[in-house]
């Protein structure tokens, strides 16, 4: 309800926003989808002749696309189920009184503000590297071989990295969740005769569901790009044991120079974030409704 | 001076329209009253005086002045919100001054003005409070003061009592009153209580679903109800509306009689019924009553000391010349 | 009301909450211990490293003088200031605009802004790489500046706009029937109102901008690189390099960490778009 005045003035205050964002989407979306289509290397100037779906076709039955596929499942859905389960725990814990919870908090959520690059180090040598870090070091005291983190299990290793980054996130926003939860639901509950589990399992956890669900759609969106990570700690390796989607295209449109190919794949990726978007972008709309 | 009148003025939020062509007429210093239940358009007929909408066709004059077009703060008029409005973050002698410094008004004058403005409204000693520290009805008062200060052509008041409590809001409504003979300046007050519509108002314009259903005095109100809709929302319990055999007696489709209007004996008289539910005042008792025919139930207000109980039969008298008719549109019989 | 809780149960929570906090926590610290010593004890066992006896701040100059942790610090400033100020140039008006004078199409359009940012940087990297590469802007600040500045600007509309929506219209109405002009509703009456929401803006900004590693990572090669890329130059080790390693990493984290702990609330709203309060 407003004037016509400020109608106006609305549009035009609106506009800035609306002519950026619109350039910076559609501008390299089209390029991308553009660029798909040609053969077009950096390190062969000339002509970029229009060679139709060649690039889709050389990119997905690259066995290294299947490898990338299936690490970008993995690293996801392992990030995800430790995050989430981790994260229900952790608030659940942390919603409960004790001492010093701001320390304690400040603590779990820490790691969040860890830039990518810094974490993923951090881990790789003080901690992963099998002769002169801590888990080498507890498993020579312990008097077993220390395990080889980045040649044994690489990509378990940044699963472990990224879940550890991603925990306070999960945490955070579930504690919040939590913490809206009416108390006289859950007294309620106990005049009624529930035990914990059931005031967990009927009250807490549907109250929980769509902080969960935010969680695991944002997270997705993010995780579907992980990318420093895998820069700094084992730039894809071994072979292709930790490429996944986002450093695949990176290694063909930046190392190989093959801009035709690196733009297929980016049109690949943004269809698979699209798909994770548009159920995100959905439960967002119903609660701006609210 | 203080006069407002709207010419056909209609307002439509895109295909709907809110209010249908209308005129009204308010005279320099009157308390005109807004009444209607919500969503009947009162509080967007105050915003297009207000000038906070525009109106979609039709004028709206100030002092002979077509204003229809002005922003709201050319228009010289003050309003008091619901929520009171206040600013946060602003004491509480900063709020007052607002207006008189977007008026680049002179330093001593607001001085003087917000020390006179503060002793009316005994407010002399939190002007240096923030509203969040104060009550609500004290940040009622300040929302007052606020808009005091301007001396506006017309004070607007978009149901400023509804956020207080009970024994607050008869205390407010009293102090409204007397600002008002006071100050002598128009007033609109939009409310949906029919209680502040017949205590404060000098005129009252009952609304219903943005058409004015009737505007006249409290009293000429309660007793010459233009229609049945009327009838039922002014006073207090609803007069009763009683269909069928009993209204064709009177040679119409309905008639009403409200419930102080009508003798209860528990001996003798016109029509019979047996108590439901009694409510007991102390000054009044309300009796709802069971079994007339066309009117289910009759409530009627008793004497405090009545001492009747649930299921007792009780004989009803109606006023005779008390009773109001009305035609198959619900309009008034005279 | 809360029910007193048994001195006991709160003893248990708070030493498991606490422990499982410390190793949360333990990787952070662990580094801001190693930053202090020597390259020879940052390689021992740790009991060994927590009981020698050096401590050293030799690692942080010797930071300094391999990488030119100034150079970068001065960049991620830049960029993070940089790009959250003109955020809040272009973001300002517009959440002012959808939260006060909303129309038919205000809900689609914050929608749409959402969904640039679901967009993957990867999908966009070659043309944003080629533009760069034509228009002389890679590796400079300002061609980052820009890219984080598009890259936040969803969040920082869209903070922002559930922030201002709090604030009552009647206010602004108030302000408008005491005479206020737009441009002094704004400053006097809007601006105050809305400063804390702005200023939770303005952090969450700075933090998901100092940390960016996609953008600033590939668009970077010396001059403009930040801290994100001056830590990536650690990858390869050479040598002794922990307690280096440490230090480094202690300089690029601390401004943010603490900044980041005095918007925790703020966090969860602007990084679940309001969905979670």
């Amino acid at each position: 309800m407003a004037t016509k005045a400020s109608r106006s003035a609305a549009r035009l205050m609106i506009s800035p926003a609306v002519v950026l964002l619109l350039g910076w989407m559609l501008i390299p979306l089209c390029m991308t989808v553009y660029f798909s289509f040609l053969r077009f290397n950096l390190l062969n100037p000339g002509d970029n002749p229009f060679v139709g779906w060649e690039n889709y076709r050389w990119f997905v039955t690259d066995p290294s696309f299947s490898a990338a596929m299936i690490n970008t499942l993995v690293l996801v859905g392992g990030v995800l189920l430790i995050t989430t389960i981790g994260g229900i725990m952790f608030a659940l814990l942390l919603d409960q009184p004790m001492w010093g919870q701001g320390l304690i908090r400040i603590m779990v959520i820490a790691p969040f503000f860890v830039m990518p690059t810094v974490g993923a180090l951090v881990w790789k040598n003080m901690f992963m590297n099998p002769v002169n870090g801590i888990f080498g070091h507890i498993a020579q005291s312990l008097g077993a071989a220390p395990i080889d983190f980045f040649s044994s299990i690489p990509l378990l290793s940044i699963v472990l990295i990224v879940s550890w980054q991603w925990l306070p996130f999960a945490t955070l926003i579930l504690l919040t969740a939590f913490q809206s939860l009416d108390q006289e639901q859950l007294e309620a509950a106990e005049m009624d005769g529930a035990s914990w589990f059931n005031r967990f399992w009927y009250i807490m956890l549907p109250h929980l569901a769509r902080a969960i669900t935010v969680v695991i759609l944002i997270q997705t969106i993010f995780l579907l790009s992980i990318f420093a990570e895998i820069l700094v700690t084992t730039n894809g390796g071994p072979g292709v044991a930790t490429t996944n989607l986002t450093y695949l295209i990176y290694v063909s449109s930046l190392l190989q120079y093959d801009v035709g190919m690196g733009s297929a794949g980016g049109v690949i990726a943004i269809i698979l974030a699209n798909i994770v978007a548009i159920f995100l972008m959905r439960m967002i709309g119903k609660n701006l409704d609210a | 001076m203080g006069r407002i009148a709207l010419k056909q003025v209609q307002k439509s939020f895109g295909d709907v329209t809110v209010i249908p062509p209308l005129d009204l007429e308010i005279d320099d210093g009157e308390f005109v009253v807004f009444v209607g239940p919500s969503g009947c358009g009162k509080s967007t007929l105050l915003r297009l005086i207000a000038g906070l909408e525009d109106t979609t066709s039709g004028t709206i004059e100030i002092d002979g002045t077509d204003a229809t077009g002005l922003p709201p703060a050319k228009r010289g008029l003050a309003m008091v919100f619901q929520s009171y409005a206040l600013y946060p973050h602003m004491s509480v002698r900063k709020n007052i001054a607002f207006p008189m410094k977007m008026a680049g008004m002179d330093q001593a004058e607001q001085e003087r003005r917000i020390a006179a403005a503060a002793k009316a409204l005994n407010l002399t000693d939190y002007l240096d409070r923030r509203p969040g520290q104060l009550s609500g009805g004290q940040r009622q008062r300040v929302a007052i003061g606020r808009a005091i200060v301007r001396e506006p052509a017309a004070f607007l008041f978009d149901e400023p009592l509804s956020n207080l409590d009970a024994a607050l809001r008869v205390g407010m409504r009293m102090e409204i009153s007397e600002l008002h003979k006071k100050l002598d300046t128009t007033m609109v007050y939009v409310t949906h209580d029919q209680v502040e519509a017949m205590t404060m108002a000098d005129k009252i314009v009952v609304l219903q679903a943005g058409v004015i259903e009737q505007v006249g005095s409290p009293l000429e109100l309660y007793r010459a109800p233009r229609n049945k809709f009327v009838a039922g929302f002014i006073g207090s319990p609803k007069m009763n509306l009683i269909e069928g055999e009993l209204a064709n007696e009177h040679g119409c489709r309905t008639i009403g009689i409200r419930p102080e209007h009508v003798e209860v004996s528990t001996t003798e008289g016109q029509w019979q019924g047996t108590v439901g539910i009694a409510e007991h005042l102390g000054s009044d008792t309300f009796i709802h009553i069971h079994g007339v025919p066309g009117c289910d139930p009759l409530t009627v207000r008793a004497d405090g000391e009545v001492s009747v109980r649930h299921g007792d039969t009780v004989f009803l008298t109606p006023r005779q010349n008390l009773i109001h008719r009305f035609d198959d549109n619900g309009m008034r019989i005279e | 009301m809360a029910r007193a809780v048994p001195n006991s149960r709160k003893a248990i929570n708070t030493a498991v909450a606490g422990t499982l906090g410390f190793i949360i926590f333990f990787p952070i610290l662990w580094i801001l211990i190693l930053s202090f010593k020597t390259e020879g004890d940052a390689i021992k066992a740790p009991l060994q490293v927590l009981f020698s006896t050096g401590w050293t701040t030799e690692s942080f100059g010797a930071v300094q003088e391999r990488s030119d942790y100034f150079k970068h610090f001065t960049n991620s400033v830049v960029l993070a200031l940089g790009s959250t100020i003109l955020g809040l140039l272009v973001a300002v008006p517009a959440a002012w605009a959808m939260a006060f004078v909303p129309a038919k199409h205000t809900k689609n359009v914050l929608m749409w802004m959402l969904s640039t940012k679901m967009l993957p940087p990867v999908g966009v990297l070659v043309p944003i790489y080629l533009i760069f590469r034509d228009v002389g802007l890679l590796d400079t600040r300002t061609g980052l500046v820009i890219v984080l500045m598009l890259m936040n600007l969803p969040i920082i509309v869209w903070m922002l706009y559930t922030y201002f929506r709090e604030i009552p219209g009647e206010i602004l109405e108030a302000a408008r029937m005491d005479g206020a002009s737009l441009r002094e509703e704004v400053i006097y009456v809007l601006t105050p109102m809305a400063i804390p929401g702005i200023a939770s803006t303005v952090l969450l900004n700075i933090i998901l901008a100092w940390n960016e590693a996609f953008w600033t990572l590939n668009l970077t090669a010396s001059n403009a690189a930040p801290l994100t890329a001056f830590i990536a130059s650690y990858s390869s080790p050479e040598g002794l390099f922990y307690a280096k390693l440490s230090a480094a990493s202690v300089m690029a984290i601390a401004p943010i960490l603490i900044m980041g702990w005095f918007s925790q609330k703020q966090l969860v709203r602007g990084l679940t778009f309001g969905a979670v309060k």
